[in-house]
């Protein structure tokens, strides 16, 4: 009864192929929207600054990360590399340009980590499955390595960190997490619209095509090189951007070491748990990881009062991410979008099952 | 002459050191040949034995008790993961397995952890990580006895490893279930029992890498990364040849440790860190089967 497309026809082109033909998820998308907008004059600066704007930019990586894995197929353990090659470029544009503006300082770094992914996604074409994802390690390694090394990437900081600038944006300084949120929510917004646009569109259909059979894709005139380089380059770049933003708007110092393999596991588990090849599975899983941590430190506590060691506590953490992982991949391997579409499914027939 | 023997002490400790990445890359070539599976939990595995193996002594155990009991826990992890996560799993993509054994890795590290704590911890397994004297005196090298002891320790699981692959009538099972499941459970090869089989010896396969790399080292969570050099290993040897990753062991760790002494100050040093990736994504562009793998066909 809440989610019947029944009655709603569409009449014209414009109709037939806008973003979301049904009325109530035009309703819902805009409800969404209208909340996130406004939740910062709702939520404390603890809510926005440890969990709100981590989501977000979390989110935007696992969308990349999904948009690679997901979509086009291609198995990918780097994708920490990639936002680690973003934040760093986001830091020397605004360090040694002068006078450019932050938005497009963020677009650059993303398009320095799209040219870096190119490069890394450059095996893809010979291998595949468990071969790629270890030479996506390669990139892994290797980055966060050189930006190790190198000092010309840090500025020479003799403590091997980054302070990320300011972000100023046509001469507004964004310095409370309140304005922040909103830098934030309006970059990923309009790159969600946008990855959304490019699955549903040639692009990703070319991308599922090489995901499902890549050799019958390119029997039938896909060109596996432009298709697999430019699934590379456009999750790179979601990914820099995300990377930017961590450093930016979330983190402020920022040390090479901070983009590990285990941040590579995180986004890989937000994009499994979230739902493979879906956008919405992409802040879905970056919301349950984000969370999970904190709502089993609270459970913890609230049991066994204060005298747990953090360190057991990052045990059981390890322990639960996990099992669920197993356990989604046994028994929901299409993640929580999956169970947001069973839920629209019976919205339809409600009150009636049949 | 003292630039030629520093030379060969380099490449000596590198190939050693090979050993033991070719020690972990064994496990994973077992389970793999077996059942298809892409073990990434194999590092974990090491971890774990080697930790409840110290953990067992420091219990009170003499070594040769504790031993038997840690290789009886890495069979029954081994059979665990075979039960509750890889059956289910059966007929899955491969892709779907790997997702799901680095799931594991997260599990098996969890649970070292909150079994043993973190602490660092020293195996002593009678063996000293010193020099041996008479060589040294000869030569002037510095060949340390452990490592000496490591290589024939290697040698000793590859070699009856083979022996059981090529002689036995369970190793034939073994070569039956990895061409063909189906085929293989038809003419009546008890399908599971190899399976845990497979599953139980790359666990004690395991607990041997890990007493290795503890005794050297000290028994730590560093172990984990020491194993992701497995991967390359693997990468460069095949995934299906015993002897592939012995050769793609001892390539990896003599070039790394001769990149390492002889570029790395080039760049600052930690060239060993990502160096066997980079010759694993070149060696893949090149013969992406690896030395001794079989060769990947594939039908539309």
């Amino acid at each position: 009864m809440f989610y019947r497309e029944a009655g709603q026809f569409r009449t014209s082109y414009a109709q037939d192929s806008q973003i979301f033909p049904l009325r109530q998820d035009r309703l819902g998308m805009t409800i969404i929207l209208l909340i996130a907008v406004l939740i910062p004059f709702g939520a404390n600066a603890y809510w926005l600054s440890a969990i709100l704007i981590p989501w977000l930019i979390l989110s935007l990586v696992a969308l990349g990360q999904n948009i690679l894995m997901g979509y086009a197929g291609q198995l990918s353990l780097g994708s920490a590399g990639f936002m680690a090659v973003g934040a760093f470029a986001c830091y020397n544009f605004i360090l040694r340009v002068p006078d450019i503006p932050f938005v497009v300082a963020v677009v650059l770094s993303g398009i320095c980590a799209a040219m870096v992914g190119i490069v890394f996604g450059l095996p893809s074409l010979r291998i595949r499955g468990l071969y790629l994802a270890v030479a996506t390690l390669a990139s892994q390694f290797f980055i966060v390595w050189s930006l190790d090394k190198f000092g010309w990437f840090k500025n020479y900081d003799p403590a091997g960190v980054i302070t990320a600038q300011k972000i100023i944006i046509l001469g507004h300084e964004f310095v409370s997490p309140r304005e922040k949120y909103w830098v934030v929510l309006a970059i990923v917004v309009v790159l969600a619209l946008l990855a959304k646009n490019m699955a549903r569109g040639s692009v990703g259909r070319g991308w599922m095509a090489v995901r499902d059979m890549d050799v019958a894709a390119e029997v039938m005139g896909l060109s596996l090189l432009r298709t697999k380089l430019q699934a590379f380059a456009i999750s790179s770049f979601y990914c820099g951007v995300g990377g930017a933003l961590y450093a930016f708007a979330y983190l402020q110092t920022v040390e090479p070491s901070a983009f590990t393999i285990d941040l590579s596991f995180r986004i890989l588990f937000m994009v499994i748990i979230g739902g493979l090849g879906t956008i919405m599975g992409s802040f879905m899983g970056a919301g349950f990881i984000l969370l999970m941590p904190i709502f089993l430190n609270i459970l913890f506590h609230s049991i066994f009062g204060k005298s747990v060691d953090a360190s057991v506590i990052s045990a059981v953490e390890q322990v639960v991410f996990g099992v669920m992982i197993i356990m989604f991949l046994i028994f929901e391997p299409l993640g929580l979008a999956r169970l947001w579409q069973l839920t629209k499914e019976r919205l339809r027939l409600w009150p009636f099952k049949h | 002459m003292a630039n030629f023997s520093f030379f060969i002490e380099v490449l000596v400790g590198g190939l050693l050191s090979g050993i033991m990445y070719s020690l972990v890359a064994l496990g994973f070539v077992l389970i793999y040949k077996a059942s298809g599976v892409f073990n990434f939990a194999q590092g974990a595995m090491v971890l774990f034995a080697v930790l409840s193996f110290v953990g067992i002594m420091e219990l009170g155990l003499p070594f040769w008790a504790a031993l038997p009991v840690a290789i009886g826990l890495m069979v029954l992890v081994g059979m665990a993961t075979e039960r509750f996560v890889l059956r289910p799993l059966v007929s899955q993509s491969e892709d779907t397995l790997l997702m799901a054994t680095i799931g594991l890795t997260f599990v098996i590290e969890g649970a070292a952890q909150l079994a043993w704590g973190v602490d660092v911890r020293n195996l002593d397994l009678g063996i000293r990580d010193e020099p041996i004297i008479w060589v040294m005196d000869k030569t002037g090298m510095l060949i340390s006895q452990l490592d000496i002891m490591a290589g024939i320790v290697a040698t000793i699981m590859v070699v009856s490893l083979a022996l059981l692959f090529s002689r036995t009538k369970v190793g034939r099972g073994l070569r039956a279930v990895a061409d063909d499941h189906t085929a293989a459970l038809s003419i009546g090869i008890p399908l599971k029992h190899i399976w845990m089989l497979v599953w139980a010896t790359a666990g004690v396969v395991a607990l041997v890498a890990g007493m290795l790399w503890g005794a050297r080292s000290g028994v730590q969570f560093a172990l984990v990364w020491v194993a992701l050099k497995a991967l390359p290993v693997l990468i460069i040897g095949g995934f299906t040849s015993v002897p592939g990753v012995i050769v793609a062991g001892l390539l990896v760790g003599a070039s790394e440790k001769l990149v390492e002494v002889y570029f790395g100050p080039m760049f600052g040093g930690g060239v060993e860190v990502w160096f066997p990736y980079v010759m694993a994504v070149l060696f893949l562009l090149i013969r992406p089967e690896g030395l001794f793998g079989e060769k990947i066909i594939r039908r539309v």
